[in-house]
């Protein structure tokens, strides 16, 4: 079967505006979580995590500002990291490379923005509202900015988007319906309405997300993006390029179940499947980067979701959220969660689990994990999972390996 | 050039990530790759800034730089004679 690896990345974080940065900023703990710099007064919360300073304009060309907004402007920073360190665009006639994308909100900024003036000053619609807010936008102007003309789509699966997109993007080119493809997800939701409506469910943190803690009180919403460049094994041996990490399994599931409360099944599901897919023992498994929100339910069943699949090895498997960095970006948190992963396994480097160094945190004894990471870890990292699991029961969960040759 | 004209080169050369200077009155669209939907975004930011409306039927017979300030001049005209007959 064919093998699938990463040679290139891009990222535009709340950490990070190119993986040096982010890689930096992950492994000394730098949070990007912020106090709101324009709080609406009538929010329970006052930190989001943003991409501050992101100079949209510069990133983009005359003909892409009058269409991109920001979640789509993210798409195509991001891509266009990747596609520089990949090489991948010179490498393959573009009919033979995807462009998939996952993208939860599509273009809310300018939605809102449209959406106010109309139902308070009434009058028109800008006529470029529609490509700008269609959440497949960032697919279609990466494919048209490097000439990439084969599948080329936008998964929208809530939180799961990223991975199940970077999955779906795997499975083609380890299929061979095409060579190589960008991939990844986008999003830039934190409009007030957005906050709004977050704040409604009472299920974001009034302080900042502290994932597996025992005194967790929610998630911190966020935006930005990352995409990788994927192609087979061979070609990419074949021309010297730089191989980061082999993408060797995927999963998903449903709970079928509730639109907002997860089961343990569900995710425990797509774990399995993405060790089966990959034929991966358990055993190989050396870090899982954890969905990991912040919030009381979803931590706690996504311990039990461990605890189903790894039994008595989940107590000393090592597990860190990194969302209290770079909080959950919806859409886009899989595939910045798969960088970190990425990241971790070319370094030899566990990330910590970002809020429980803090002073008086302790991991929620009623996880029962007893590696969730408190710090930094070296490790001989081999193996390691990336989980994403999206209101609505869609559960997606990527397994990638060091590439040793 | 007017002062109609220059803004509305502006926009063009805005839109188009061009020089002003590049573009001349008797351009076509076509010739500065101003396409439809660049066409409806132009008259969108023009019916903006002037608080005019340019027709539909009007709109589609504009073709260049030309036609479209003589439009705005149009709609312009259209304004101030609205707002003379209602005082």
């Amino acid at each position: 079967m064919t093998r699938v690896v990463i040679t290139g990345a891009g990222c535009i974080t709340p950490i990070g505006q190119e993986v040096g940065r982010f890689a930096e900023n992950l492994f000394a703990g730098r949070s990007g979580i912020r106090e709101m710099t324009d709080r609406p007064p009538d929010l329970h919360f006052a930190r989001t995590a943003t991409v501050e300073d992101f100079q949209q304009q510069e990133w983009l060309t005359a003909n892409q500002r009058q269409i991109a907004e920001r979640s789509s402007a993210f798409a195509i920073a991001a891509a266009r990291q990747a596609v520089q360190q990949s090489g991948i665009v010179a490498a393959y006639p573009g009919d033979s490379v995807a462009v998939i994308f996952g993208c939860s909100t599509g273009g809310r900024t300018t939605e809102d923005q449209e959406s106010q003036k109309l139902y308070t000053r009434g009058g028109r619609i800008h006529p470029l509202t529609v490509p700008r807010v269609m959440a497949s936008a960032g697919t279609s102007l990466v494919s048209m900015e490097h000439g990439i003309t084969g599948p080329a789509f936008t998964i929208t699966t809530a939180c799961a988007s990223g991975t199940h997109a970077i999955g779906l993007a795997f499975q083609m080119v380890r299929s061979g319906a095409v060579k190589a493809a960008l991939t990844g997800g986008h999003e830039a939701p934190l409009t007030y309405v957005f906050l709004k409506a977050w704040d409604s469910i009472h299920v974001v943190s009034p302080t900042a997300c502290r994932p597996f803690a025992a005194d967790r009180d929610g998630m911190t919403l966020a935006e930005g993006a990352a995409v990788f460049a994927i192609e087979a094994l061979e070609p990419a041996l074949a021309r010297g390029a730089e191989i980061l990490a082999e993408i060797v399994g995927f999963g998903m599931s449903s709970d079928a179940h509730h639109i907002t409360q997860p089961t343990a099944a569900g995710p425990a599901a797509a774990m399995q499947r993405a060790l089966d897919d990959g034929h991966i023992a358990m055993d190989e498994v050396g870090y899982i980067n954890a969905h990991g929100t912040g919030t009381e339910s979803n931590d706690r069943v996504e311990a039990e979701a461990i605890h189903l699949v790894f039994g008595e090895r989940s107590r000393n498997l090592p597990i860190s959220s990194t969302k209290g960095l770079h909080g959950h970006a919806m859409g886009a948190s899989g595939a910045i969660e798969l960088l970190a992963t990425v990241l971790a396994l070319g370094r030899n480097l566990l990330p910590a689990n970002a809020g429980l160094a803090e002073p008086g945190a302790v991991v929620d004894p009623a996880l029962d994990l007893d590696h969730v990471l408190l710090q930094n870890e070296a490790a001989s990292l081999k193996l390691a999972l990336s989980s994403s699991f999206a209101f609505g029961g869609l559960n997606a969960v990527l397994a990638v390996r060091r590439f040793d040759g | 050039m007017n002062q109609v004209a220059e803004e509305c080169v502006a926009l063009i050369a805005k839109q188009k990530g061009i020089k002003p200077e590049e573009i001349r009155l008797d351009n076509t669209f076509d010739e500065l790759c101003v396409d439809s939907l660049d066409r409806v975004s132009l008259a969108f930011d023009i019916e903006e800034k002037y608080d005019i409306e340019i027709p539909e039927d009007r709109l589609g017979q504009i073709r260049t730089v030309h036609d479209m300030v003589t439009g705005i001049e149009e709609a312009l005209r259209r304004k101030n004679t609205a707002s003379s007959t209602n005082a």
